[in-house]
């Protein structure tokens, strides 16, 4: 399995748990991990429900809706790759349909800007608590990852 | 209960610097030797053995190099930094419960001048790394970085905060000649002009990158007394993982902000005959320098949210209201993962720090908080 992109950027290993968020995300759409006996949303996904003890699940779709719950702003020392891109904000957003779940993800501008630059939205423009909605964005054939465009941006 | 059964009764270390030419196994077994030197126990004495499960050199290697006697307790402790005060623990209770007699604990590392662990693109563990490096989260300053942003948004810390925390380590690593940071003092204008690393954290919210090993002894509270050093009692200890942790990357619960180390206090304080109030000085892991301020709280020195105004005012330099990582710490002695902390802590109550806090009879050791921790409490 390819560890890397072409560009140098580090993919998924997904485990058995993990495997469904990205075959989801490939498809372009947000799903999480779900108990289908008590109804409780959990990530990282794992094999039994922590509320009720349930081995049954299904993956929910998600809105993609979120708030900035927080940033950083990366600077080097860093792999060739993303020191190429730095400095590049990442965020941690919190899910409209449940504030626990905080999916990491680069920033865009733009939903209509998947493939934005790393660096498209100036840290200055950040603000916790901010609107953001998940885009997809292709690394390879085989890998899709979330990103979190700015609303009004 | 553990209370004062076992102690601490020999420390040692090597040098620390960013490049040693000998190898982690070499250092290993040159910091064990000085600690069972600085005890005066003989090798072959020793029985019980306690490390990380990070640490390279194995049980195996280290005891037939030391010429260890029959070994009948060996046990490793997960987690990086979060381990450090759990190989005195587990060594405590084994004395404690007649499992061994004589323990050695120790971490060798050569950080300084091997890779750091984030380049290794080969070894990117599954979970939780699918959820965070994919995305551009890459190193441990960014993902620390995370929680310290949101807590400087939620409580109206500074950076000036954690400033303070840089230079009380700058200041006690400025009296220690073993500290790699002995003869370079640290100024406000040289934190606030520092390159950034992830930001809200610069240059100098980071720990050092460090090659060395350090080793300490336990024994059992009676064999202590005839020993060549004056004991220091592990009064208490404990290990902590929370309720729905999730690791170093604790984004997906109620309050990552409330991490291992309010778990590990519960159990440390309610087997204590004494207090935070009580604590004399403190050795607290600081990989980070936020780290500080969030244990600070999680330990119960102050309240929720309380932990930068805390170091206001000189509060952790010497003649302050807790005096912390007196040797220079992980930010400025050296970084190895935390042990320096622990034998930091045995100098404190041996009275012979090279940044003595007058008279000091209780000290505070933790381990890296963020990801499952382990504490000590120390006493003369």
């Amino acid at each position: 399995m390819d560890t890397i992109t072409a560009e140098g950027l580090l993919l998924p290993w997904p485990d058995n748990d993990g495997e469904p968020f990205w075959e989801h995300a490939r498809h372009g759409e947000l799903r999480i991990q779900a108990c289908t006996d008590c109804g409780r949303l959990r990530f990282p996904p794992r094999p039994c429900c922590p509320q009720c003890g349930s081995f049954d699940d299904e993956w929910r779709l998600m809105s993609g809706r979120g708030r900035l719950w927080s940033y950083v702003v990366a600077h080097p020392p860093l792999l060739p790759a993303y020191a190429e891109r730095a400095p590049y904000p990442v965020a941690l957003v919190e899910l409209e349909e449940d504030p626990r779940i905080r999916l990491v993800g680069t920033l865009t501008t733009s939903v209509r800007r998947p493939n934005a630059p790393w660096n498209a939205v100036p840290p200055q423009r950040l603000r916790i608590g901010a609107p953001v909605q998940a885009v997809f964005q292709a690394v390879t054939p085989e890998v899709t990852v979330v990103r979190w465009a700015l609303c009004n941006g | 209960m553990l209370r004062d059964r076992s102690a601490i009764v020999g420390i040692g270390q090597t040098r620390f610097a960013k490049r040693l030419e000998e190898s982690e196994k070499a250092l290993a077994c040159r910091a064990v030797l000085a600690a069972l030197d600085d005890a005066g126990i003989e090798p072959h004495e020793v029985d019980a053995l306690a490390s990380y499960t990070m640490e390279e050199t194995d049980e195996v290697e280290l005891a037939k190099a030391i010429g260890a006697g029959d070994v009948t307790f060996f046990s490793r402790i997960g987690f990086g930094g979060g381990g450090s005060c759990a190989t005195v623990a587990h060594l405590a209770m084994a004395v404690a419960t007649g499992q061994a007699t004589v323990g050695v604990a120790w971490r060798s590392r050569k950080r300084g001048s091997g890779r750091r662990p984030w380049t290794n693109t080969a070894q990117q563990l599954p979970t939780p790394a699918q959820w965070t490096r994919p995305f551009g989260l890459l190193r441990p300053a960014d993902e620390i970085g995370m929680l310290a942003r949101r807590y400087m948004h939620e409580y109206g810390a500074t950076r000036d905060h954690l400033f303070n925390v840089a230079l009380a380590c700058r200041n006690r690593a400025n009296q220690n000649p073993d500290a790699i940071m002995y003869e370079r003092p640290l100024t406000r204008e040289m934190y606030m002009d520092a390159r950034w690393i992830s930001e809200p954290l610069c240059l100098y919210d980071n720990c050092l990158e460090t090659d060395g090993a350090l080793a300490c002894v336990v024994v059992s509270a009676e064999r202590a007394r005839d020993c060549r050093q004056r004991p220091v009692y592990v009064h208490s200890a404990a290990q902590g993982l929370p309720a729905q942790h999730h690791g170093m990357v604790n984004y997906w619960n109620d309050d990552p902000l409330t991490g291992p180390a309010w778990t590990a206090a519960r159990q440390l304080w309610k087997t204590a005959e004494f207090g935070p109030e009580d604590v004399d000085v403190a050795q607290i892991y600081d990989a980070f320098t936020p780290l500080v301020p969030l244990s600070l709280e999680g330990y119960g020195f102050c309240g929720r949210g309380e932990g930068a105004s805390f170091t206001e005012g000189g509060a952790l330099e010497l003649g302050g209201r807790l005096p912390i990582n007196t040797g220079g710490g992980g930010l400025s002695e050296g970084y190895v993962h935390g042990f320096n902390l622990i034998n930091e802590g045995v100098k404190q109550l041996r009275g012979v720090s090279t940044a003595q806090v007058p008279d000091a009879a209780t000290c505070l050791v933790t381990a890296g908080e963020g990801v499952p921790t382990s504490a000590l409490l120390l006493r003369a």
